[in-house]
Order: structure tokens, then C-alpha cells, then sequence
């Protein structure tokens, strides 16, 4: 026996290596894009679910994998296997088969039920410390965050102490779209003239990437947003910076931020450069419900007048949750 | 009146700008030209095509032919392959859009090659026309053609309303290819949610498109319901009792009731976007008391139930083809018959799975979500008892068989990872990503696509004579199940990594390798297609080596084997009497196949119709004139069709008799034929020998 090819397990063994190494040679970590790598508890309890439904599942699954190349092999044509060709019905086999995935069901309905609520995003997340209120809205194709208790807002930069879980308020002020950081936990959507909720946490400082995964037009791939969980002090540091630096958000700014275009865009539109570009100090109270009862933004902003040039149509009040 | 005035009334919003070479005229910018030429081929292929089509059929002298033998005709098998030719046409330009979307993404990192609006289009139109236009006409061609043979009718209840559906998907159909010419096309995706889809945010002709491509499509759907399930209400042979239907039936009667129920939601949703966008009346929109999500719940309420409605015919088929390539009854048919009408109960129970994320309570999702679950459980039955068909059995490996194996071992893939949707918290997270684009095309693919690529393997010899080529035929179905493989594995990591779907690019190199696999795996599938193609070719050269006049290639069991190939147009000369299930395998096994009848009738036939060719024409008119604005043009073919449809009630001879002599000197000359072919074992199916006459079962079966 000369033959040099390993057996094939092994084979496979060096298949599989080269397939779990394919995204190391790309240069790149996982690290903050999924929730196979969670980055907070939300994340985490969504990743050992999933891999618990795999598991159960895997029990009606498996079989089907072994068996049937078995069955094809055993009884192929042109082989003296038994051949009964009127056989057609087994009730022991019935009550297998029936049975055994409505078992699996069963039993996969009460993780469900268990996680749905427990991982309910409009559930407040048990810390000892505050939770950071953060107002979302998904504007065409960027999001702004507004801090209503430290009165400044941000442009798809969301920042918060690693210390204090996230109490998310989110609408839209155009199309729906989803708000999504994936490491750190669910996805809900955005909707105009709504309010939906979300909370999240970190389990320590740290950058995670977010997106708006709801399709919004020719934009939607570049609305991309970092989130950044530092330290309490670090925080402090950040809206102290942005209370001096921040850009006033003034009538002629918010006609041009509400407007359909790109984070580039935008900067450009502002004549913005640097970190601070996109900061805003000075909100005023009331800006998100404001914006969701798609009434008198304009109103409650320093500076001229200006005619609307998007067409917003006219809005009316809802409010509410769905 | 001015010529201008004039102008705008002839041409409605109709400019230049529609011309899809018109931008990069007026601004030749590299990604303008790139995009453009990609359009402006597309849109000359329809062109020429379309061109060439009449060219040939005008030098060919077939436009008489054309007309009586095929667009007129209402006859059941000719109104199916028609379906058919309609559905392959539409699945090779949906696989070429999938392919260069594929081909975008394998180069997205930070760019590409496709504008981001020419990448809406591309999977809005690949969306509507694989589900719309795919996938409805093919599932329908296919019960068309063998469902009234199966039940042992000699046509649908209502053949001229069949035609008209099949002219209505026709006219949907054309209205999608004629996009390409005059663009542009909806960038709302297959699903089409406002208010994005409203005319404050996409003001311009594609989201009309859309919207009457799909609602001429439902509307013809809605009737094909109907006409199917009161056929396999009232047309049974004698003793063809309910549960005596071969099982392809009963699909194909779940699959009518789901169509008759879910269709009807989304003909109104979209008739009321319509009327928002016409007529500014509001439903949907942000302001003045719309709710979009009024759309959302109206569109899933057809949407979900549509998924089954895809897949249970598919069902079918495998079911069919697991116990006639195992030489064996089907396993637990009572069980089968169950569990296709559970999932057809509760698909419609089950909605709200496609937005877990709006914001509902978690009762209402954990709700929703362990019913989604519990479809599971008859799904798995299934598969079971498929795997128990095969179980001593004599299993061939033929090329039906070998889609259907594919699917049995990648179906349930789909299924748990559709398992893992399910589970509203684990939904939150992949919800929207290229996991869930994975795992719907894990359905589909091996579900209904490789479903009706066996249907169309096994019944092509029944419909035209002659058996297909294999080579090509194997070829074709291993490049379609490694494709799938290559194409869509990669995706479920994609979503895992959090990648939305839908995006023309990305910034993440983490994603790179795996949009490259995938890219392979779309150029896989297009050697797939080809190969059809070339299978289809080889076998036209090859008919007269491979025919199968007797009608039996594969040794069948339910009665659509019992006709010659192909069919005569009355089906059964003397209708059959039908006394167990897999009825023709029993005449076969008690040596009672192929008996000369009594005596022969005159046999009444449905007249052929120019009604299903007329409301195609002008209700392709009415839609795009309304796409355009071109009001006169609505007014004119909406006054022909309403015309049309009054004109068909005053026609008397609406059946024709074929006479009693000519029904027997066909049938007795086949009946000859079938006593001098010589029968070929099973062993022998694929060579020539196989003339359609199956020899008596292998022997050695214990019974
Ligand atoms: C077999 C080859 C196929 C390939 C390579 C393919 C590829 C694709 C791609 C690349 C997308 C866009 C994914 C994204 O959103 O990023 C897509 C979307 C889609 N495909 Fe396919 N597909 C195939 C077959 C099918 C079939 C057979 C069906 C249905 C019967 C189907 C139905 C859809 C639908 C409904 C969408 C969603 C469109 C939307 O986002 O609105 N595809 N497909
Ligand atoms: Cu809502
Ligand atoms: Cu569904």
C-alpha cells in the first residue's frame, strides 16, 4: 500500500480546518459583527438559543441524513434486497414519526415561549445602575441619536457608558426602516409617526458595528453607524465635548439632515470636517416627539425659516406604539 | 389644442428618460454606461427576441397553426405547457438577474459594478418574477397538464377561464420584459411595503409596474383556484373516490384552496396601493390616517400562504416520483393527505412570522411563532414517509430521482433553519439578513424549483412523445444541486455576520470570501440552465430515437400513464372506472391495462376561444397604459375587454363533438401499436428500447 492520500476523515478534518480559517486569511475578526460573538448579555442569550434549536432539531434532522443514503444504497435497483412493493403503512412507524416531531416541537415551544418574553426588546434590562435614554431616528440613510437628559444628539455615532444599559425610543422620519446592532443584541423596526422601544447593553467597553438592515433605497448600504460603549468617565468627557463643539441644530441644518442623502453627503452639505461634524448641542426638549407626531420641528429650532424642499407630506398626529 | 397638449394626452408621462440608454447619453459617466449598456442589452435581447419569434413564425407559415392549435385552444395539456414555456422563459432571465447579482456582491466590498438603484430593480424583479411568474405558472402548467388526467376528466370545469388565466399571467408577464425596454422598474423589492412604495418617496412609472404586474397575475391566480377545485370536485371518474386521488391531486386541491383564499388579500392590497398612488387616497401612506402596516399584515396574509401554495404541487410531484422510481406504494397516504391539509390549515395562521420586529407584545409573537413551529411537524411527516417510500423498495436512480434526493437532504435544512425563524428572539437577529434570503431560496430551490424540473423530466415523454436526453439531463440536475450548495450556504453565514439583504455593497472584508463562494455558485447554476437548454436541444434531435408511444416510460402507477404519448385531446376515449388507488398499476398487475372499451361515443369537447388571447392583449394595454398615464389607452382596452367578455355570451357553439369513428380508429391503432412494442424492464428505462411499455414487476417481490 503505497497510496498516500490520508483516509478520508482525515481529509475531511483539513476540509473543514480550511473552511473555519477561510476568514482569517481575509484579514479580519468577526469580533463586533454578529451575535456568535456576543459583545452583551442580549446577544449572548440570542447565541446559546440558537445553538440549542440546532441541537434539538438536529435529533429529526440527523436521521434524515443518515438514512437515506442508506436506503438509496441498500435497496437500489438491481439488488436483491427484500422488495415489498404493496407495503405501504406501519402504525408503530406512524406514532414514530408523528410523534417524535411533535415532541421536539413541543419542547422547542416552551424555549420559545420562555425567550420571547424573556428576551422581549421592550423589556428594561436589570442593572444597578441607570439606564442611558437614547432617542433613534432613521432618517434616508443615516440615524440620529438624541440624548434628551444630556440635550445633545449625534449622527449615526452612538455612544454610551459601558456601565449602563441602553432604554432605546426609535421612529422614523421617512420609510421604515429596522434598527439593527447585531453583537449586542435584536433588531426592531423604525416606523414613521411611531414609537417602538429596544434595550440594550454591552458587556464592557467596546466599538460594535450597527446598521438599518430594512431596505430604504439607493442609500441603504451605506447606512452604517458604529456603536461605542466607554467608560462612565469617557462619557462624560464625550457630551461635555459636544455641548462646546457641537454644531447648533438650527432650522436651515434640520431641513438638510431630514433630506434624502448619505452621512458623506450630509458633511458635505454642512461643510462639516473632523469628529465634530455631525455633533449637535443645544437640542431642545421635545425634538423626538416633535418628529413623531410629524408636526412642528421647525418650530422648536433657533434660526430661519425654510419652505420645505423634500416634499414631506402633510403629517398627522398618531403616536402610540403598534 | 396645441401639439403639446396633444403630446402629453398621447404619451402620458412617457419621455426619453424611459429609454434605458438615455442616461448614459446625457451623462456618460463610467457607472452610468456600465449600468446603462447592462440595460440597454437586456432590453435589445427582448427586443430581437421578440423580433425573431415572429420572423420565424411568419417564415415558417405557423401564425394559423399558432392560433387554433395553441393560443386559442383551451384544451387543459396545451393551456399547461404553455404555462410552462411562460415559466422557463421568465426563470432564465430571473437566473441571469440573480447571476449578475451574485456577481455584484462577489466584488461589493467597497463598490461594485451596479448602481445601487440598478441593484433594486434587479432583486425587485428577480423577487416578483421568480415567485409571480416562475414559480405560479409553472406549478400551474404543471397541474394542468396532469392533474385532469390523474382524476380521469377529460378537461378543467371551466377551459375558457383557464385560458384567460393563463393570457392574464401572460399579460402580467409581458408587462415585466416590456419594463426592460421602458424603464424603470420598482426598486420596493417582491414584497413591496409603502411608504417607500408610495408616490411621495418613488413617484415614478416602476412601482405601477409592479403593482399591475402582480395584480394581473393574482387575478389570474384567483381563477385558476377556483377552476382547479371545482374540477377535482365534480370531474372524478366514476369510483375515483377523494381517497383515491393520487396524492399529486391532493396538493394540487390544497394548493387551489390556499390560492382561492390568499390571493384575494393581495389583489386588494395592491389595488389599494394603487389607489394611493392615483387617487391620493391615503391607506398606506404616513400622513392623514394611513398605516402601513395595515400593507404589511394584508401582504402576508397572501404572503405565507403563498409559500405553500408554492411548495405543496412540488410535494406532489416528489411524492409521485418517490413511489413510481421505488417501484413501490407510496408510504402513510392517509398520513400524507393529513399532513398536506394541515399545512394548508395552518399556513394561514401563521403571518405575523415576517415581522416579529415590528413591535408586538411577546404574547402575540411567541403566539405566532410556536405556530410556525408546528408546521413543522407535518412537514417532517413527510419527509419520513418519503424515505419510508423508498424503504424496501427498488429505488432507479433516474434524473426525477436524483432532484428529489437533493431535495429530501437539502429540504431540511431549509426546514431547521426556518425552525431557528420561528423563534421570535432568534428572528430578532437575523431577521432581514442574508440568513433569511438563504434559507427562503433553501425552501424554494430544492422545494418548488427541483420539484418542477422532475415533474417537467418525468412528464415530458407524456406530453410530447419522446423521453428527454439524459446526459445533460443528469449534468443539469447535479450543476443545479451544487450550485445551490455553493450559492446559498455561503449565505447563512453572511446573515450570521450580520449582513443585510439587499445591499448593492458592503465595507466588511470579513464578508469577501463568502460572497466569492457564492458568486461561484450562481456561475454553477448557470452552467445548470445551460444544461437544460442543451438537454432540451439533444433530446429535439434525438425524438424519433426516443420515443414512447405506448405513453409507460417509467413503469407509472396513477392514470395518466394509461393514455398514449402524447395524449389525444379527448384524454380517455371511454372515460375509466376507477376501483383502488394507483389505479392504472392495478389494471397492470391483474393484466387488465390497455383493454379495448365496449364501445365508443361521440365525445364533446370545449370549442376552441379567442377570448383568453383578447383579454391578454388588452389587459396588457390597460396596464401599461395606466403605468404611463396614457388614459385613452386604459379607456380603449378596458371598453375591448369589457366588449369581449359581453361578445363571448351571445356565442352558441361553444363545445365540438369529436365523433365516435374517429375516437376509435385512433385508439385502436395505438391499442396495435401497444401489442407489437415489445416490453423493457426497469433496468432498460433509459435506452432506446424503451418504447412506453413496461414490463410486469422485477421478480422476487414479496408481497
Ligand atoms: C437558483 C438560483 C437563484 C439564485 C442564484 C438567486 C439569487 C438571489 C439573490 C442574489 C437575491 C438577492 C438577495 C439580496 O436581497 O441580497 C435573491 C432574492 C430573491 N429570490 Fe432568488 N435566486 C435564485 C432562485 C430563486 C427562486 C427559485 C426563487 C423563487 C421561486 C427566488 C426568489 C427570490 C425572492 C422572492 C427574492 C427576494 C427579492 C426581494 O428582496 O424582494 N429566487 N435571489
Ligand atoms: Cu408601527
Ligand atoms: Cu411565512
Amino acid at each position: 500500500m503505497t497510496d498516500t492520500t490520508p483516509p478520508f476523515p482525515r481529509r475531511f478534518g483539513r476540509f473543514a480546518a480550511g473552511l473555519a480559517v477561510m476568514p482569517a486569511l481575509a484579514g479580519c475578526s468577526y469580533a463586533n459583527l454578529s451575535f456568535l460573538a456576543p459583545q452583551g448579555p442580549i446577544a449572548a442569550a440570542q447565541r446559546d438559543h440558537f445553538w440549542l434549536v440546532i441541537a434539538i432539531t438536529l435529533v429529526v434532522v440527523l436521521p434524515v441524513f443518515v438514512l437515506t443514503p442508506v436506503i438509496v444504497w441498500r435497496y437500489r435497483y438491481g439488488r436483491r434486497a427484500t422488495y415489498r412493493p404493496r407495503w405501504s403503512f406501519s402504525r408503530r412507524l406512524e406514532y414514530l414519526i408523528w410523534g417524535v416531531p411533535f415532541l421536539i416541537v413541543a419542547i422547542l415551544a416552551v424555549f420559545l415561549w420562555r425567550q420571547t418574553y424573556a428576551l422581549d426588546p421592550y423589556n428594561p434590562l436589570p442593572s444597578d445602575n441607570e439606564p442611558l435614554h437614547v432617542q433613534v431616528v432613521g432618517y434616508d440613510w443615516k440615524w440620529l441619536f438624541i440624548y434628551p437628559d444630556q440635550h445633545i444628539a449625534t449622527v449615526d455615532e452612538l455612544v454610551f457608558p459601558a456601565d449602563r444599559p441602553l432604554a432605546l425610543e426609535l421612529t422614523s422620519d421617512t420609510v421604515m426602516q429596522s434598527f439593527f446592532i447585531p453583537s449586542l443584541g435584536s433588531q426592531v423596526y423604525a416606523m414613521n409617526g411611531m414609537v417602538t422601544r429596544l434595550h440594550l447593553a454591552a458587556d464592557g467597553p467596546g466599538r460594535f458595528r450597527g446598521e438599518n438592515s430594512q431596505y430604504n433605497g439607493k442609500g441603504f448600504h451605506t447606512q452604517r453607524f458604529s456603536a461605542r460603549a466607554v467608560s462612565p468617565a469617557a462619557f462624560s468627557d464625550f457630551v461635555e465635548r459636544v455641548r462646546r463643539q457641537g454644531r447648533a441644530l438650527d432650522r436651515p441644518t434640520y431641513q438638510i439632515l431630514d433630506g434624502r442623502n448619505t452621512v458623506p453627503e450630509l458633511t458635505r452639505a454642512l461643510d462639516g470636517m473632523g469628529d465634530d461634524a455631525l455633533r449637535f448641542s443645544a437640542i431642545p426638549d421635545g425634538l423626538f416627539s416633535a418628529i413623531v407626531a410629524g408636526g412642528p420641528v421647525q418650530a422648536l429650532l433657533p434660526g430661519p425659516v425654510v419652505t420645505s424642499a423634500r416634499q414631506t407630506p402633510l403629517h398627522q398626529p398618531q403616536g402610540g406604539t403598534p | 389644442m396645441t401639439l403639446n397638449h396633444f403630446l402629453d394626452l398621447a404619451l402620458g408621462r412617457l419621455d426619453w428618460h424611459a429609454l434605458p440608454f438615455w442616461e448614459m447619453v446625457e451623462q456618460p459617466t463610467l457607472s452610468h454606461i456600465v449600468n446603462g449598456s447592462i440595460v440597454t442589452a437586456a432590453a435589445s435581447l427582448v427586443v430581437l427576441g421578440a423580433l425573431a419569434t415572429v420572423v420565424l413564425i411568419t417564415r415558417y407559415g405557423k401564425w394559423k397553426a399558432l392560433w387554433s392549435d395553441w393560443l386559442t385552444s383551451v384544451d387543459h395539456k396545451r393551456i399547461g405547457i404553455m404555462f410552462i414555456v411562460v415559466a422557463l422563459v421568465m426563470l432564465a432571465r430571473a437566473i441571469i438577474e440573480a447571476a449578475f447579482m451574485r456577481a455584484q456582491q462577489a466584488v461589493g466590498l467597497d463598490g461594485g459594478f451596479l448602481s445601487a438603484e440598478h441593484f433594486g430593480e434587479f432583486f425587485t424583479t428577480h423577487g416578483t418574477i421568480m415567485i409571480f411568474f416562475m414559480a405560479m405558472p409553472f406549478l400551474t402548467g404543471v397541474i394542468n397538464y396532469v392533474m385532469p388526467l390523474q382524476i380521469g376528466a377529460r378537461d378543467l370545469s371551466f377551459p375558457v377561464m383557464n385560458s384567460i388565466s393563463l393570457g392574464l399571467t401572460a399579460a402580467g408577464a409581458a408587462l415585466i420584459m416590456v419594463s426592460l425596454v421602458l424603464t424603470p422598474f420598482s426598486t420596493g423589492g417582491w414584497s413591496g411595503y409603502p411608504p417607500f412604495t408610495e408616490a411621495s418617496f418613488n413617484p415614478g412609472a416602476g412601482v405601477d409596474y409592479w403593482i399591475w404586474a402582480v395584480t394581473l397575475s393574482s387575478l389570474g391566480s384567483t381563477m385558476t383556484g377556483i377552476n382547479f377545485a371545482v374540477t377535482i370536485y365534480k370531474e372524478r371518474a366514476p369510483g375515483m373516490h377523494l381517497f383515491r386521488m393520487p396524492l399529486f391531486c391532493w396538493t394540487a386541491l390544497c394548493t387551489s384552496i390556499l390560492m382561492i383564499f390568499a390571493m384575494p388579500p393581495l389583489t386588494v392590497a395592491t389595488a389599494m396601493l394603487a389607489l394611493d398612488r392615483y387617487l391620493d387616497f391615503h391607506f398606506f401612506t404616513q400622513d392623514l390616517g394611513g398605516d402601513m402596516m395595515n400593507y404589511v399584515n394584508l401582504f402576508w396574509l397572501f404572503g405565507h400562504p403563498e409559500v405553500y401554495i408554492l411548495i405543496l404541487p412540488a410535494f406532489g410531484v416528489f411524492s409521485e416520483v418517490f413511489s413510481t422510481f421505488s417501484g413501490k406504494r407510496l408510504y402513510g397516504y392517509k398520513g400524507l393527505v393529513i399532513a398536506t391539509m394541515c399545512i394548508a390549515v395552518l399556513s394561514f395562521t401563521v403571518w405575523l412570522h415576517h415581522f416579529f420586529t415590528m413591535g408586538q407584545s411577546p404574547s402575540i409573537n411567541a403566539a405566532f411563532g410556536i405556530a410556525t413551529m408546528l408546521i413543522g411537524v407535518p412537514t417532517g411527516v413527510k419527509i419520513y414517509d418519503w424515505m419510508l417510500t423508498m424503504f424496501r423498495g427498488r429505488v432507479r436512480l433516474t434524473i426525477p430521482m436524483v432532484y428529489a434526493l437533493g431535495f429530501l437532504i437539502l429540504f431540511v435544512i431549509g426546514g431547521m433553519t426556518g425552525i431557528l425563524l420561528a423563534n421570535p428572539s432568534i428572528d430578532y437577529q437575523v431577521h432581514n439578513t442574508l440568513f433569511l434570503v438563504a434559507h427562503f431560496h433553501n425552501m424554494l430551490v430544492p422545494g418548488l424549483l427541483f420539484g418542477m424540473l422532475a415533474g417537467y423530466q418525468m412528464w415530458f415523454p407524456k406530453a410530447f412523445g419522446f423521453r428527454l436526453e439524459q446526459r445533460w439531463g443528469y449534468r443539469a440536475a447535479y450543476a443545479w444541486i451544487a450550485g445551490f450548495m455553493l450559492a446559498f450556504f455561503p449565505l447563512y453565514a453572511l446573515g450570521l455576520l450580520g449582513m443585510p439583504r439587499r445591499a448593492v455593497g458592503f465595507i466588511e472584508p470579513a464578508y469577501l470570501p463568502w460572497t466569492i463562494v457564492a458568486g461561484i455558485g450562481a456561475l454553477v447554476v448557470l452552467f445548470a440552465l445551460f444544461s437544460l437548454v442543451m438537454q432540451f436541444w439533444l433530446s429535439l434531435r434525438q425524438r424519433h430515437a426516443n420515443r414512447v408511444p405506448v405513453g409507460d416510460p417509467w413503469d407509472g402507477r396513477s392514470l395518466e400513464w394509461a393514455t398514449p404519448a402524447p395524449v389525444p385531446e379527448y384524454n380517455f376515449p371511454v372515460i375509466p372506472e376507477v376501483s383502488s388507488r394507483d389505479a392504472f398499476m392495478r389494471e397492470k398487475d391483474l393484466g387488465q391495462a390497455y383493454q379495448r372499451p365496449a364501445e365508443y361515443r361521440d365525445i364533446t369537447m370545449p370549442a376552441n376561444s379567442a377570448l383568453g388571447p383578447i383579454l391578454t392583449v388588452t389587459g396588457f394595454l390597460m396596464a401599461f397604459g395606466l403605468v404611463w398615464y396614457l388614459w385613452w389607452l386604459v379607456i380603449l382596452a378596458g371598453v375591448a375587454s369589457l366588449g369581449a367578455l359581453i361578445a363571448r355570451s351571445f356565442v352558441r357553439r361553444t363545445t365540438k363533438v369529436i365523433r365516435a369513428e374517429e375516437v376509435r380508429e385512433t385508439h385502436e391503432a395505438w391499442l396495435r401499436q401497444v401489442a407489437e412494442t415489445p416490453a423493457v424492464t426497469r433496468d432498460r428505462e433509459q435506452e432506446t428500447s424503451n418504447r412506453g411499455r413496461p414490463a410486469a414487476p422485477v421478480s422476487g417481490a414479496v408481497q
